[in-house]
């Protein structure tokens, strides 16, 4: 029997900055909670072309599960918790960088 | 210390022109990832977890004040005003942003350094004993050699498609310091009847098969070396395996062939190679050897240095560790250590290595080097600077006393910042470096190194260290495998596997387990860690760790 299909949300790496972004219904930002939700296999694989697409504007782009708690998406694997936060080593990169008052749209 | 001639600075200049118009291309979309990719890698640059990794290449870890300050103002301009110091005696950037690169390649050119061959499957960083040209213990400095390799292996023609990346490690001493038995050609300097040569290693590695290198030429001739490493590169070149990238290193393909047949082949080969080089390389070597001589060194009484010992416990427990004899008998080798407990190994804020630059410049000849202990090394001190150098290095938060102690970790940038990682080392690293910090017992318990890799890929040198760290991904949790027993020098041994994994919290405890038994098994404080556990083997290793399996075995 198939596998079921598990949320994700379409993520990348920008190609400016280099950093961790997901892709929203019409764009991108650097905020995991800010992300499309997709639960729609078919769907999933069409945004994911979209994103694939966009060549001069992000790198890898690829699906990664996550969960949805209280209607935002999370990650479910610590590799993608790590890409969302930031290193765990100090208090550094996106998790400062993100602080409230720090955010930029990634547009 | 080696300067660029004019070739060296055009050729530098016109790759980065060339890369900065790549780059160029990338952001309109002239070009794809698939096609920047390669471009990019052979210039240093890894699109990482978080950001882009610049790697800039550090030739067998040696700096000087000019070049340590042009990789600070690097990291203040650019970056997030530090570095990390590698295995590979390279410096990496976590934090740049792809329009700056060119502009970084650039500063770093100013300086003559560049990122050439720090990725790719080519001849990568060619590293060196860090104490070479000040070990009380060194037959021969092998930096000039070292540069030869260098300038041999950029840009060759016949070495830039290889079936994978290619490393080369030197030591002109009999203690390697160097780890030349696990890379993939290990040269040791030595003398016989007055003649100088090589005894050359070949296959060794780590990685998901870890290998000790063969040694495949017991002697050879100092005018022979490049003839002969091309024809060994070249001979691998041909036969590696292509078909499978975890079986293309030159280890493998000496497991598969033999060392007898690699041999053959690499005689065979040589006697072709050996015509292409007229004496040229040697002339060239000659003068390599002379941008390398020794400095002055001056004479000075070392009284300051001596009462400051009387004085000032802290200081001596930092020169018991830190500091190590030199050949001169006034002069002294200091170790400055990255590795302050908590802090992540390998790395160095912008103003420290100002100061590091300023105190080379002031007390050490302007020489400084890299180890692959991802420590920094000022190779040549007076003694009666000694006590100057401590106070200085104190204010800046690196005076830690630890070299060769159990916080003086190796530790691989693991999944905080590689994308390879299966799981994170540094948080490991940290932990268990606090952890014997706060009970005050690193001292009792003496040499003892841990290196942790955060994948198979090994760049932490797990395999290699008395204590290794494997960290894993067990669905979908972060799991470490311990080996013992490792040993990186000229006897260098490949760790044993203690058995099941440990979770990421159960590492700091089965690390206390292991050395609480070491305490307990050693005849005095003079048996070092890898001593004892050579002497008794595995088994009570085992037992502190897995009692319960002690236990169902009764």
């Amino acid at each position: 029997m198939p596998k079921a299909f598990t949320p994700k949300v379409v993520t990348a790496n920008h190609l400016l900055a280099g950093d961790v972004i997901y892709q929203t219904v019409d764009g991108w930002t650097r905020k995991l909670d800010e992300a499309e939700v997709l639960t729609d296999e078919a769907d999933a694989d069409l945004r994911l072309i979209e994103a694939t697409q966009q060549v001069d504007e992000v790198v890898g782009a690829y699906l990664a599960d996550i969960a949805v708690e209280d209607g935002k998406p999370v990650p479910t694997h610590f590799r993608e918790e790590f890409r969302a936060n930031g290193p765990s080593n100090y208090a550094h990169g996106k998790q400062v960088d993100l602080a409230p008052g720090a955010y930029e749209d990634a547009n | 210390m080696y300067s660029y001639s004019e070739f060296d600075t055009a050729f530098l200049a016109e790759r980065n022109r060339q890369f900065r118009a790549q780059v160029e291309r990338r952001i309109s979309g002239a070009l794809t990832e698939d096609e920047f990719k390669p471009l990019r890698l052979m210039n240093g640059l890894y699109l990482q977890l978080h950001a882009y990794m610049l790697r800039v290449a550090i030739p067998y870890g040696t700096l000087s004040s000019a070049k340590m300050r042009k990789l600070a103002e690097i990291a203040e301009r650019w970056d997030n005003g530090y570095g990390h110091f590698t295995t590979r005696q390279n410096i990496q950037y976590n934090w740049p942003e792809l329009k700056d690169v060119p502009d970084m390649l650039d500063a770093l050119a100013e300086v003559g350094m560049h990122a050439i061959q720090t990725s790719g499957n080519t001849i990568r960083n060619v590293t060196a004993d860090h104490f070479a040209g000040a070990a009380a213990d060194e037959i021969a400095d092998p930096r000039p050699v070292a540069e030869l390799l260098r300038q041999w292996s950029t840009d060759h023609p016949e070495f830039q498609f290889m079936p994978r990346k290619f490393k080369i490690a030197i030591t002109g001493s009999p203690n390697d310091r160097a780890v030349t038995k696990a890379h993939d050609i290990g040269l040791r300097m030595l003398e016989r009847d007055g003649a100088k040569g090589f005894e050359v290693i070949v296959g060794g590695g780590l990685g998901r098969t870890p290998m000790i290198g063969k040694v495949i030429n017991d002697f050879l001739p100092e005018a022979d070396l490049l003839p002969y490493l091309e024809a060994i590169v070249s001979v691998w070149n041909q036969i590696g395996r292509r078909d499978n990238k975890y079986k293309a290193r030159i280890k493998i393909t000496v497991h598969e062939h033999g060392i007898d047949e690699i041999r053959r082949l690499v005689e065979e080969r040589f006697v072709e190679t050996r015509k292409a080089f007229s004496g040229v390389d040697q002339q060239m070597l000659r003068e390599i050897e002379g941008h390398f001589a020794p400095p002055a060194f001056v004479q000075a009484d070392t009284a300051p240095y001596t009462q400051a010992l009387q004085h000032y416990p802290a200081f001596r427990a930092w020169t018991d560790t830190n500091v190590t004899p030199h050949r001169d008998a006034d002069h002294a080798i200091v170790t400055i250590s990255l590795k302050k407990h908590g802090a992540t190994p390998g790395d160095a804020s912008a103003a420290q290595m100002r100061l590091i630059a300023s105190l080379a410049e002031t007390y050490g000849y302007d020489e400084i080097r890299i180890s692959h202990e991802q420590n920094v090394i000022l190779p040549h001190v007076h003694k009666a600077s000694l006590p100057s150098i401590y106070s200085a290095l104190k204010a800046e938060g690196l005076a830690t006393a630890n070299i060769g102690l159990i916080s003086d970790i190796i530790a691989c940038p693991g999944m905080d910042y590689c994308a390879l990682a299966t799981a994170r080392s540094i948080p490991i690293a940290q932990e268990i470096a606090t952890a014997f910090d706060d009970l005050k017992r690193e001292h009792d318990i003496g040499q003892l190194k841990i290196k942790i890799s955060g994948c198979i890929n090994a760049c932490g040198h797990h395999h290699v260290g008395h204590i290794g760290i494997l960290g894993l991904d067990r669905s979908g949790v972060e799991n470490y495998q311990i080996t013992l027993g490792g040993d990186h020098t000229e006897t260098a041994t490949v760790g044993d596997r203690v058995g099941p994994g440990f979770s990421a919290e159960e590492v700091v405890p089965a690390i206390e387990r292991i050395v609480d038994t070491y305490l307990d098994l050693r005849t005095d404080e003079d048996e070092a860690f890898i001593d004892t556990y050579r002497r008794t083997g595995l088994a009570p290793f085992k037992a502190a760790l897995y009692p319960e399996t002690k236990v169902a075995a009764e």
